[in-house]
Parts: structure tokens; sequence; C-alpha cells
């Protein structure tokens, strides 16, 4: 590629630095293998500090609708594959429906009020919490069996 | 690669100007994601933007920005499809301005979503029906057809693909610019927007910003990278410049002496003409004062100045009154009310029956400039990365160069 | 995998106590595991001459059959039917009539949702499917009766039946959780027992059905009819 001849002084500024020419200090490679050092230690003492296993208040219902293995294993495609059953098609009573994972999952506290299913320690969050995944479902969905019915502001 | 007679150059980077621009920039950039962060977080209540004035201050910049956008590549289609020898040399810059315009204004628009998280959703979901659908997809392919585009004016080998590239370019935005108005002249429901002048109002609108915005940045980079510039180029810019003003003149007026003739529409027009406040002021002086009129006359050389000066004084009123124009069509539009009851007057808790309100806050103005922010960015860093800008711009570009 | 699970047995039961003749709805609950149908329409007929200006009872029984728990901004606040009271400038004649996204044929609203959000369901019913929803608020643009609003803030306390979440646009669902049980709307069971009976719900498909059965014989008008969408919800009196 040549370099176009310009009669103006700054209007270009060569090929670009090579890289030969940077300058290497001796500290260089004692501070990679500092780094290299480092993030090996973070890697071994991690586990360490890993969250416990999940742990969540027993449910209400006799028994989930499948084994627990087929429900860690597939629950969100059972949820995904059902919402547009349930909300396009407008099927109703499927096996698979997220009122019905509340409604069998969500505790009373002391005093009896419902507490919300994703609550910390609680049933959805005590796995997603293990696992670092962070379902979007309750931002929309109601976390409680039945919600207090609020009087409205106006 | 450089042709006989043009040569292009890259910008020296990190040099004290250089990097003054590019630290403020990204200063406002980075507020604006703050205040994203906020909105976001928060939620859209924080905002001005209400369940009556869906759209805001951001869509007034987004708009504005895209229009723009399929404008910047017009200089560059001059000088390709028509042929137009004088404009070739900046036919890089134009495309490169184009991209970075475009992706300025798509991230305005991104960011103000409900759900920005969902922007793979909307990647991925596509209902034909709806001209919002058909704009993702030209908005995405005109970065690629441009990108292509720009490829062909650089490689010397991509020759054979440089005017089929340019006819392709030229033909994707103006449909693309038709989609943009589209998605204000298909909604049928509002008095100020169900018309089908809207796609040509936005064709006109976007030859003259996109203009103008081109001769702004032409001009200021040139005058950063003290790079000569004749005074033929801009008096041609200017009087260009001029023409499609007149053209935006001509389709606001077409639009709104049609809807004058329409009875049942009097109202939204003597909102819009005469007592709407804040729109009225927008549309008389900034529209068509600041963004029509001034601009005509120191384009055909009413003010005595020199043509690099009218310039760039045209271009900065066109902004202006550009953005005026966008505001009144988007949030005047709005703030008319839906008229249910033909006749009627109405009234409920749900504000229906009067006019709608608006206040942008900060964050939405902050969200708007960063938007321009990240089309600069994207533009210091192209003509700095890439030989872009011309060396010179002065008589001797007129013997032609190799992209005939 | 043979033993039917408690929740079927109730289901079932239930299945069988609404399928029993109900006051209002000519339509028994849907099967469990079929889908909405095209042989349905379901719309309301509203009779405005028993609607009072100062009676928001339809108003307040959606706000908590919903879960709309205001936050005292009402430019933003969400509401899915309101009251509009009228006032003719020409005759001095003033009436009131409850508005509420009309479920239209041929809905705007779903024309222009870039993701498909906005849909209608088989039946006429038209939803948000605030899955797939981005928040863009374009078919609130489109809405030709400003039906639709946008959740402004984080939302808490939903109704099981009713999802919402910031971010994405809501609208009344004609009480589809309701409907697919058997049940009129919230708005018609609450003005039928607590006004004056304004509203009657039912399958406008359905040549049997009481609303059909009235809106052939007796005049009525829809808002905003010359736009061609034909909306569900008809209304006498205006």
């Amino acid at each position: 590629m040549k370099a176009p001849t310009p009669s103006l002084p700054q209007a270009s500024w060569g090929r670009g630095m090579a890289t030969a020419s940077l300058p290497r200090p001796w500290w260089g490679r004692v501070g990679v293998g500092a780094f290299a050092a480092l993030l090996l230690t973070i890697f071994l003492v991690l586990p360490a500090s890993a969250a416990d296993l999940p742990q969540w208040p027993k449910a209400r219902g006799e028994a989930c609708i499948e084994a627990s293995a087929t429900m860690r294993r597939d629950h969100p495609d059972m949820l995904k594959h059902q919402r547009d059953d349930t909300l396009r098609l407008g099927i109703r009573g499927a096996k698979a429906s997220l009122k019905e994972c509340v409604a069998c999952h969500a505790t009373g506290s002391a005093e009896g009020k419902a507490v919300p299913v994703n609550d910390p320690g609680q049933f959805c969050q005590s796995c997603h919490e293990y696992a670092a995944v962070k379902p979007d479902c309750f931002e929309c969905h109601a976390t409680t069996p039945k919600a207090p019915v609020k009087e409205a502001a106006r | 690669m450089s042709s006989s007679t043009t040569t292009y150059t890259q910008v020296r980077p990190y040099t004290r100007g250089w990097l003054a621009l590019m630290a403020s920039l990204s200063a406002v950039i980075v507020v604006a994601l703050g205040a994203v962060l906020h909105m976001e977080h928060q939620g859209h209540w924080v905002t001005g933007m209400t369940n009556q004035v869906v759209w805001g201050m951001p869509h007034v910049f987004a708009v504005f920005l895209i229009v723009a956008a399929s404008g910047a590549l017009n200089v560059a289609s001059i000088g390709s499809v028509f042929g137009r020898r004088e404009y070739q040399p900046l036919g890089r810059l134009s495309a490169l301005l184009a991209v970075a315009l475009l992706a300025g204004g798509l991230a305005v628009l991104v960011l103000d979503l409900g759900r920005p998280d969902r922007l793979f959703v909307a990647m991925t979901h596509f209902n034909f029906k709806s001209i919002f659908a058909w704009n993702v997809i030209l908005y995405s392919g005109f970065m690629a057809v441009v990108a292509v585009y720009l490829w062909t004016m650089l490689d010397w080998q991509a020759k054979r693909f440089y005017k089929p590239a340019a006819l392709a370019a030229f033909v994707w935005r103006l449909v693309l610019t038709t989609g943009t108005g589209c998605i204000f002249g298909f909604l049928a429901a509002r008095e100020a927007y169900g018309a089908a002048v809207m796609a040509p109002l936005f064709i006109a609108m976007s030859f003259a910003y996109g203009l103008a915005v081109f001769i702004i940045v032409l001009s200021v980079s040139f005058k950063m990278t003290r790079r000569p510039m004749g005074d033929e180029l801009p008096a041609r810019l200017v009087r260009l410049l001029g023409l499609f003003v007149a053209a935006n003149l001509y389709f606001t007026a077409l639009h709104h002496v049609t809807q004058l003739y329409f009875a049942g529409r009097g109202g939204v027009e003597a909102f819009i003409l005469f007592k709407g406040g804040i729109h009225t002021t927008l549309f008389w002086v900034g529209q068509v004062g600041l963004g029509g009129i001034l601009p005509l006359v120191i384009a055909y050389g009413g003010c005595g100045h020199a043509a690099r000066k009218r310039a760039m004084m045209a271009s900065i009123l066109v902004v202006l009154g550009g953005l005026a124009q966008v505001w009144v069509i988007i949030i005047g539009g709005q703030a008319w009310p839906l008229d249910l009851f033909p006749g009627m007057k109405a009234s409920s808790t749900f504000a229906d029956g009067h006019v709608h309100d608006y206040a942008p806050s900060a964050w939405e103005t902050m969200l708007g400039l960063g938007g321009i922010a990240i089309a600069l960015v994207i533009t210091v860093v192209g003509v700095s990365a890439l030989r872009l800008l011309p060396a010179h711009l002065g008589e001797t570009t007129n013997s032609g160069c190799r992209h005939n | 995998m043979t033993d039917l699970s408690r929740r079927q047995v109730i289901l079932a039961s239930g299945a069988v106590l609404i399928a029993a003749p109900a006051p209002f709805a000519d339509a028994a609950a849907r099967e469990a595991g079929k889908p909405a149908s095209a042989a349905q329409r379901w719309g309301l007929l509203i009779d405005t001459a028993k609607c009072d200006a100062q009676c928001t009872v339809c108003v307040d029984a959606c706000k908590a059959e919903m879960g709309l728990s205001g936050h005292d901004r009402p430019l933003t606040d969400a509401q899915y039917i309101r009251k509009v009271n009228l006032h003719d400038p020409a005759t001095g004649a003033a009436h009131s009539l409850p508005v509420m996204c009309q479920h239209c044929a041929k809905p705007a609203c779903v024309d222009v949702c870039p993701t498909g959000a906005s849909m209608k369901r088989a039946d006429g019913i038209v939803l948000v499917d605030r899955h797939i929803c981005i928040g863009c608020r374009y078919c609130m643009m489109a809405c030709p009766y400003k039906a639709r609003s946008f959740a402004h803030e984080e939302q808490s306390g939903q109704q099981p039946h009713l999802p919402r979440g910031k971010g994405t646009v809501e609208a009344c669902t004609l009480c589809v959780h309701r409907v697919d049980e058997g049940r009129p709307p919230a708005c018609v069971e609450a003005c039928a027992a607590k006004a004056k009976g304004a509203m009657l719900f039912g399958d406008l498909a359905d040549p049997k059905s009481e609303i059909a059965q009235r809106v052939a014989r007796e005049a009525t008008t829809r808002i905003r009819a010359d736009l061609g969408l034909e909306p569900a919800i008809r209304y006498q009196g205006i």
C-alpha cells in the first residue's frame, strides 16, 4: 500500500506504528505471570464460596406434575411452550401452568401472609441463585397464589 | 487508494483537538447511558411521556437522525448515480455519515423501548403487516448496503460493483425514508397523520436534513484538520440545500392545505397553526422560519457572506428547523386528542377530550443528545481509521477522478 | 401416570359446575385442552341510557379484578375501562358511557405491532402477548380508541390471572380469564349487580344468544365505525 504524498504536513501519518518499535520493559513478563497466578488463585478459591445447594420450603400439593429431574431440566421449555398455547390459542387447563406452580409452591409467613415465591430462600430463587440465572417471569406474573385485591387509588 | 486528482487521507488521531472532541462526546454518551439506566430501572414514569403522548423527545431526536441519515447518503448518490463529478470526492464521507447518523438514531430508539432487553425478540419476530417491522429490516439492511457501497468506493478492485452498489443504496434509502414516513402516514386513527403525503414529505425532509448535517460535518472537519476548501463547492452545496428546503416547504404546505380542506380536520389544523402554544411557535418560527425561509434567503445570496459561511449558517438553521418540524409532527400530532365522538365535548379520567401536555424530562433530552454524540463518535473514528476525507476540495477536483 | 392428579380432578369438577346454566353467560366454560374457536365472537352491548354520569361501578370492578393499583399518577396510571362523559354543545344533551378496548375484527393495533405481540385470538378477543412485547408503544399510537396503557413503573401485587409488568403495553382483555371459564367480564357482572345492568356480554356469532338477538332487532352503533375496524362493542344511545 503506497502511502499518499500530500503537500500538507499533517494530512497523513504514514503506515502506523510498527509493533517492533514498542518498548518492552523487564517487568512485562513478570506482570503477565503475576496476573496468571492471580487468576489461578481465584479459580481455585471460588468454589469454596459457592452458594449452598438449593433448599426450599415444602410445597403444598401432593406431587409435582413431573419427576424432579424432569422438572429441573425441562421446566423452561414446558413453560415457554405452554405460554403460547394458553395465551395465543386459548388452551386452558394444561399440565404446565405457572399459576399452579405458584399455587403449590408459595408458602405463608408466620402471620399468615403469602410470601412471594421468588423471595430469597423460596422456591424459585433458591435454585436460580445457585445456578446464577435470573428468570424474567415474575416481573409480570403474580408471585403469590392470590394477590390481595388492592383498592384502586382513584 | 488515491485517484490521480482526489487524495483522501486519514485524520490524524490522538492530537489534542481530537482527544478533546472525543472526550466531550464520550462524556455526553456516558451521561446519556446513565439517563437510560435511570429510565429503564425506574420505568417510564420518570419521563415526560405518558399514556397520552407516548412518543416524546427521544423519538424527536431519533427520527431526525434517521431521516438525516438517509439524506446524508444523498451526496454520494448525486456523485455516483447521477454522475455529477463535483460531488464524487464527497462520497466516502457521505456514506460514513449515513451509517453513523442511523446508528445514533437507532440507539436512541432502542434505548427508549419499554423492554430494550427484548431487542433480540424484535430482530427475530416479525409481523410483516407492520411498517415498523419493515423498518427494522430496512434500517439493518441499510447499514449493510451502505457498508458495501463504501467498500466499492474504497477498493479499486471492487470497481465493477460501484454503480450497482450506488444504485442499490439510492433505492434502498428511498424505500427506507418512505417507510419512516409511513410509520405516521399509515395511522388512520390520528387526524394529524393518516395521509399519503407523509412519505414524500419525509423524503423531502431527508434531503434537506441530510445535506445540512453533511455540510456541517464537512465544514467543521475541514476546519479542524486545516484542509483547504474552495468556494465553489460550498456555493453548490448551499444552493442545493436551498432547493431541498423549498421541496420540504412545498410538501408541508401541501399537507396542511389539504388538511384544511377537510372540515373534520379543522380542529387539528387550527391547533397546529394557531392555537397550539409551543407547537404553533415551533411550527412557524422553527420549522417555517428558521428551517425554511431563512435558509432559502441565505442560500440564494440574500446575505453578503462568503459561500462557506452561508453554507454553514443555512445548515445550522435547517437542523434547528428540522428538529422543530419533527417535534411538531410527533408531539404536536399526539397532543391533539383522538376524536371518538365527533361534534361532542368529551371528558373522562383517561384524558379524553382535551389537548395533551408534554414536558420533556431531562432524561429524555440527555438520551437524545447521546444519540447525536454516538453518531459523531462513529464519524470521528471512521475518518481517523479510514481514508475518507479528501485532502483538499479546491478547483482541482473538477478535472474528474477515477470513479466516473 | 394413569392416576389423575388432584388438579385435574378439581378442574374437571369445576368444568361440570360451570357448565350448569349461569345467570349471564350463554356460553359454558371451554373444555380444557381446546383452543379458542373462530366460531365464536365475544362482544358487549351497552345501553348507555342506563349509564349515570357519576356511576363508575364498571371501572372500579375492573381495577379490582385486574389488580390495577394506581400510583396517584393519572397521566401514566393504567386504565383499561373509563367512563366518558359527553356533552353536545349544539343541543345541550349529555350522556355517559364506558369505553374500553373495542376488540375490533380488524384491529389497527395488531396491524402495527412489529413483533406480533398485539394479537387477536380466534374468538375475537384482542390481547397483548406481553412475553414478546418490546414496549415500543406504536400500538398506542395506532389505536383509534385510546384503549391501551403502558406500564410506566415496576408492578407488584398482580392478580394471578392477569400478569402485567413494567415496560409492556396492556389493555382490556374482555376478562378473557373469566370468559374461558364461562363467566362474564367483571365490569358486566358488577354493572348487573350494583348498577343498572347496562352491559350485556355474549357471543355475537351465536344466533341464539341474547346479545345476537338484541343487536338484530334493536339499533346499535359502534364508536368510529367509519374506520371500518368492526369493533365487537356495540352501544345504544350515543
